[in-house]
């Protein structure tokens, strides 16, 4: 199995490296920019598959639920966002 | 009373929180964190640090430390538990305290001396001192900001369980004390049950008037308090 692991900062949470970058967007000519926040991918290669423990790790330890979610992208949706690289 | 202090790859704050608890007369342990029991204490400190080098999250690595397993059980049983820094994050990543620590508002790692209110004193870790009593103690953390959602907060103040908020010389709780972003100016939480502190301010480091403050004794001397009542009953 291949998958990539989304995890991004919630909605309510206020994301103060996200901030810090769009500030910098805007200082290098952006000024447009309204949001940015950050968050982080996992590259996983395993043997099998096992979605409900992959589903549980990332519940438990990939991400914080108090603060992110995250998002499971199976390889054969890699293509279509041009994460399978 | 035998304190244990937990090791893990990364911690930093273990020899000051060693030093400060011996001096106290706790007769104190280190436990490395693969030990498989944490049993026989009368208090845990989770000290300050950088476990597994905040890779992941704070603390998020560290709660799945052996040793944690057996923590849980013993806060579980009432036993004390100090979760200071580091150790706070830990705390709330394996759940024994609500809400999370994420980057300072400012993005900056913080050192520098704050002041602290004490916000309740019917608490194992604060019964020696005397609410609205304002502590100066140093923080030394780049995630530090206490961020929980509206549920969580209200629970806490419902039931008295924000134990100290930042706060400026005279004691106001007010915005531009709030060296970290933290929600109401949250330094420091309990659990339910009460047993279970965590605080991003460092007591230890403020226990010896070379290190310019000694407020931090208010949290040792309420230990001392409580488990020397506990042990005369």
């Amino acid at each position: 199995m291949k998958a990539k692991v989304i995890v991004m900062p919630k909605q309510s949470i206020l994301d103060p490296q996200g901030v810090a970058v769009r500030e910098a967007m805007r200082h290098h000519g952006l000024p447009g920019v309204k949001s940015v926040r950050v968050g982080k991918v996992f590259e996983i290669e395993l043997d099998g598959a096992d979605d409900g423990k992959v589903d549980e790790i990332c519940r438990d330890l990939l991400s914080n639920p108090v603060i992110e979610d995250y998002h499971i992208v199976p390889v054969e949706k890699l293509d279509i966002v041009g994460l399978n690289e | 009373m035998k304190a244990a202090v937990i090791r893990f790859p990364g911690s930093n704050c273990d020899q000051d929180c060693h030093f400060v608890l011996r001096e106290f007369g706790f007769a104190t342990n280190y436990l490395w964190h693969k030990e498989a029991s944490a049993a026989g204490y009368d208090l845990i400190v989770l000290p300050g640090g950088f476990s597994y080098g905040d890779y992941l999250r704070c603390g998020a690595i560290a709660r799945f430390s052996p040793v944690m397993k057996s923590i849980i059980e013993q806060a579980a049983r009432g036993v004390l538990v100090l979760g200071i820094c580091n150790g706070f994050q830990i705390l709330c990543e394996s759940g024994l305290l609500p809400g999370a620590l994420i980057r300072n508002r400012s993005l900056h790692f913080l050192c520098e001396h704050v002041r602290i209110r004490v916000e309740n004193t019917a608490n194992p870790f604060l019964c020696a001192s005397e609410v609205g009593r304002v502590l100066r103690v140093p923080i030394a953390h780049g995630e530090g900001n206490y961020t929980a959602d509206a549920e969580t907060l209200r629970t806490l103040n419902a039931g008295d369980r924000v134990l100290v908020r930042y706060c400026d010389e005279a004691g106001r709780v007010a915005p531009r004390a709030n060296p970290n972003g933290s929600a109401e100016n949250i330094a420091g939480i309990c659990n339910a049950q009460r047993n279970v502190f965590g605080l991003m301010p460092h007591p230890e480091r403020a226990c010896d008037s070379a290190l310019l403050s000694t407020d931090g004794r208010a949290v040792f001397d309420s230990l001392l308090m409580t488990l020397g009542k506990s042990r005369a009953a």
